[in-house]
């Protein structure tokens, strides 16, 4: 239903995929291809699963303990329930931010090089650069760079919200999935994260859960919008707020809904 | 633990139901912090003045009294040590009671003239009590201490200066450190190039197995050894011979070998600070001296020692053990039946009665371990046992095991207390279950496995029953650390404040005269214990400082 744009092969396939913690079922049968390097944001009223399908695309809900799933999920043509892959290899390749913020109780820096250490990266010039790059990515280097072995805990709540993006891009990840990224975040920084969000797309496949329409118009290339578990519609973000297809995604959009 | 949580329902109760809730816990709180108090107070007070030099009393009786004075005479001269009423034991011929008595007990020293240590005196027999300016308090090796008058002093050569002669205070001061030093240089001899030679010499006899070289090795060695005895035997012959004649107080001379002097000085004329000088020296004495007398006087420095050395080595047991136990438990185990019995089994395991662990650490440890290591590393010197007897590796491991339940528990809460979404934060950035252990959990709870190891260390070090079925003694030889190869001595048997206090407590000959000693010796394994707390607790703080997340 949905034609990739040229050039940008569909990067990530969900194929008839459910998910059920112990007897509940959360997601029916989602079946979408996001593209690679665009923006894709995930929408639906609070409870219908978004966070549950992002945390699938990098295998978080394996810590649940009784969950279930059905149908795949490819990353880059390849299979992430493949018997044959590695847990830990797919995570390098995709970084994530959480809801919630969650800085290690470290130092700036080494929040930020925690990916390339558990990697076993530890020359000193790789960690320097790559916390300048992220720093920088993340809209943070000019209040950071001062404070940088001081704990990341000493920040403030957007800060460390944007800390938690530059530890999710410093590994260089090909994807980046972002749930809820600016909910902790006052309207200054939303933009900070927006317009890194802009930036990110030239590099990195972005997937991002956000419950703020303008969020989802300012920055998204393509939206998807659950309810109860179900994909109800998911095409360009413009014809999805101009031109919704279904009345559900209309209802919900406009602001019509319970 | 969640405290946001707990003050919410605690306010709920309080507003439905008035305040009697809280003032049956604030009630509470107030009845163990006096018992506390009271206990320590009790200790503190008993303990503190047994360094604390007391005047010197001269009691004079009237004629006719009962209580018999030791060494004969109607006066006696010691400490006060108690003052006491006393319940008129009979009625009167009118069939009244008598008034209430006052009772003294006095410390009268000198045992070795009078036999014993403590004399009570009726206040009612009482005629006059002074304080003698120029009675001398000495202390000896032997015997306790001695009250007296010096008459003259003896030196090896067969000088003498008398106590008559200006130059006498001197004279003394001189002649006690001579003594002094000479005590040293005979303990150097003695202890520490004797102790190597004889080390050497075992060695070359098990291990040479009478081949030349050995032989003439052995040789050289005796050699070398009899010089040194000889050294020694001079020395305590100047210890014997010099002698320090003093007077008791009811009028016989007796003489005091140099050897046997350890200080002395004159309790009367003694200024504040003078006193309190002696306080400080007395203190350090008790901390820093071997025992003497069977452990009643003297000082406590081994098993302070002992205390300490076996803490630290169950502190360096318990806690891997325990935190990978706990680790196991709350994040690789799979939750269910199985590992809620194995949690019911470790909480159960901390309240076995220690006794049974000692019991245990004797059979499994010292018999089944130690008699093996025997046989595999040391059949050279059986039947004599090296590890298979009670020594200090084994009574701490069996304090460990002990203790472990408290380090699994207090680690299992820490690591639960970690945040969720600080490991999904870890997992996400690529680390595997055990890096994301290693770098996040185990650090944000570290405070939490402090706390832990505090209070395992706390039950440690006090604990007694246990300790003597696997190597605790009234009297160590040597310490499980000095200078000889290979410094730590797992094998060797220790010495426990612990067991110091029910050893003077209970089994000495004199537990009267042993009684400040062991009040001094709890309050010390009190202090001990908080110290050891205290250090723990510090570096807790500076860990949450830290790390602030985890819930300690
Ligand atoms: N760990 C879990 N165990 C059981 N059920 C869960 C768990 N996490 C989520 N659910 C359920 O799955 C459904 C989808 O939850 P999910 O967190 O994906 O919602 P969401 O769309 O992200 O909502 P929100 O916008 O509030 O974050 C919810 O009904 C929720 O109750
Ligand atoms: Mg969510």
């Amino acid at each position: 239903m949905n034609e990739p744009a040229p050039g940008k092969p569909d990067y990530i396939k969900i194929q008839d995929f459910s998910f059920h913690y112990g007897s509940k079922q959360a997601l029916f049968d989602i079946r979408m291809d996001i593209p690679e390097r665009e923006v894709t944001a995930f929408i639906g009223p609070s409870g219908c699963g978004k966070s549950t399908l992002l945390r699938n695309l990098n295998r978080m809900n394996d810590l649940i303990e009784d969950t279930r799933s059905e149908g795949d999920i490819f990353v880059n043509g390849q299979s992430i329930y493949d018997p044959h892959i590695e847990v830990i290899s797919l995570r390098k390749r995709i970084g994530m931010v959480f809801q919630k913020s969650n800085p290690f109780p470290k130092s700036i820096y080494e929040n930020i090089v925690y990916p390339l250490r558990v990697a076993g990266q530890n020359s000193r010039a790789v960690l320097d650069e790559t916390v300048e790059r992220s720093l920088k990515g993340a809209a943070l280097w000019d209040e950071a760079k001062d404070r940088l072995h001081e704990s990341a805990l000493s920040m403030s709540g957007g800060q460390m919200q944007r800390l938690c993006i530059a530890r999710a891009i410093a590994n260089r990840p090909e994807i980046l999935l972002m749930d809820e990224p600016c909910s902790a975040l006052d309207p200054i920084a939303t933009v900070k994260v927006e317009e890194l969000i802009h930036e990110l797309k030239k590099e990195f496949t972005i997937v991002i859960v956000t419950h703020n329409m303008q969020q989802a118009t300012r920055c998204s290339d393509k939206t998807g919008f659950f309810y109860l578990g179900k994909l109800i519609e998911f095409s360009d973000t413009q014809k999805i707020f101009s031109n919704p297809a279904k009345k559900q995604t209309e209802d919900y959009i406009t602001g019509r809904f319970g | 633990m969640s405290s946001a949580h707990h003050d919410d329902s605690l306010t709920r109760t309080h507003a439905a139901h008035g305040e009697p809730l809280v003032w049956l816990s604030a009630m509470g709180l107030a009845l163990g912090m006096l018992m506390v108090v009271g206990l320590l107070g009790v200790i503190v007070s008993h303990g503190i003045p047994v360094f604390w030099p007391s005047p010197v009393l001269e009691v004079t009786l009237k004629p006719g009294a009962k209580n018999p004075v030791p060494g004969g005479g109607n006066t006696l001269t010691g400490t006060l040590v108690q003052q006491r009423s006393k319940r008129a034991p009979v009625l009167d011929a009118d069939g009244h009671r008598q008034a209430d008595q006052t009772e003294y007990q006095l410390f009268v020293g000198n045992k070795d003239a009078y036999g014993v240590n403590f004399a009570f005196v009726d206040g009612a027999d009482v005629e006059k009590i002074e304080e003698p300016k120029d009675i001398y308090v000495i202390e000896r090796m032997e015997y306790g201490i001695a009250f007296g008058f010096p008459e003259r002093i003896t030196l090896a050569d067969g000088r003498t200066v008398a106590a008559s002669d200006p130059g006498f205070a001197d004279a003394l001061a001189e002649f006690v450190a001579e003594a002094s030093r000479r005590r040293n240089e005979i303990g150097t001899i003695e202890k520490r190039d004797i102790g190597r030679i004889n080390a050497s010499l075992n060695n070359l006899k098990l291990k040479g197995r009478g081949s030349e070289e050995s032989k003439i090795e052995i040789a050289a060695l005796d050699e070398r050894y009899n010089k040194l005895a000889a050294e020694a035997r001079a020395l305590r012959a100047v210890q014997q011979s010099a002698t320090l004649t003093y007077k008791v107080p009811n009028g016989k001379e007796r003489s005091l070998a140099a050897g046997d002097i350890i200080g002395y000085y004159q309790a009367n004329r003694l200024g504040f600070f003078q006193k309190a000088g002696l306080f400080l020296h007395n203190i350090w004495s008790f901390l820093s001296q071997d025992p003497r007398e069977a452990n009643t006087e003297g000082g406590v420095f081994p098993a302070i020692f002992g205390t300490f050395v076996m803490t630290m080595l169950m502190s360096i047991a318990v806690m891997p053990f325990g935190v990978i136990a706990a680790i196991y438990l709350r994040e690789y185990a799979k939750q269910g039946f199985f590992v809620r019995a194995v949690r019911i089994a470790v909480n159960n395991l901390a309240g076995v009665p220690s006794i049974v662990f000692g019991v245990f650490g004797l059979g499994f440890f010292v018999y089944f371990v130690g008699g093996s290591v025997d046989q595999l590393l040391f059949s050279d010197y059986l039947p004599t046992p090296t590890f298979g007897t009670g020594g200090i590796l084994w009574a701490a491991l069996t304090l460990a095991l002990m203790t472990v339940p408290v380090v699994i528990v207090a680690t299992e809460e820490a690591v639960a207390a970690v945040p969720r979404g600080m490991k999904e934060g870890s997992l996400a950035c690529g680390a595997s279950k055990w890096q994301t252990i290693q770098r996040i959990v185990l650090p944000a709870s570290l405070p939490g496995i402090l706390t832990g190891l505090v209070l395992a260390m706390a039950r440690g070090a006090g604990e007694v029953a246990p300790l003597m079925l696997v190597g605790v003694v009234k009297l160590a030889p040597s310490l499980p650390i000095d200078g000889e190869f290979p410094f730590l001595h797992l094998e060797r048997k220790f010495m426990h404040l612990g067991f110091h206090i029910y050893d003077l407590g209970f089994q000495s000959p004199d537990s009267e005269a042993a009684k400040p000693m062991v009040f001094a010796t709890t309050l010390l394994l009190i202090i001990l214990v908080v110290l050891l707390n205290l250090t723990a607790i510090l570096i807790r703080e500076r860990l949450r400082k830290k790390y602030s997340t985890g819930a300690f």
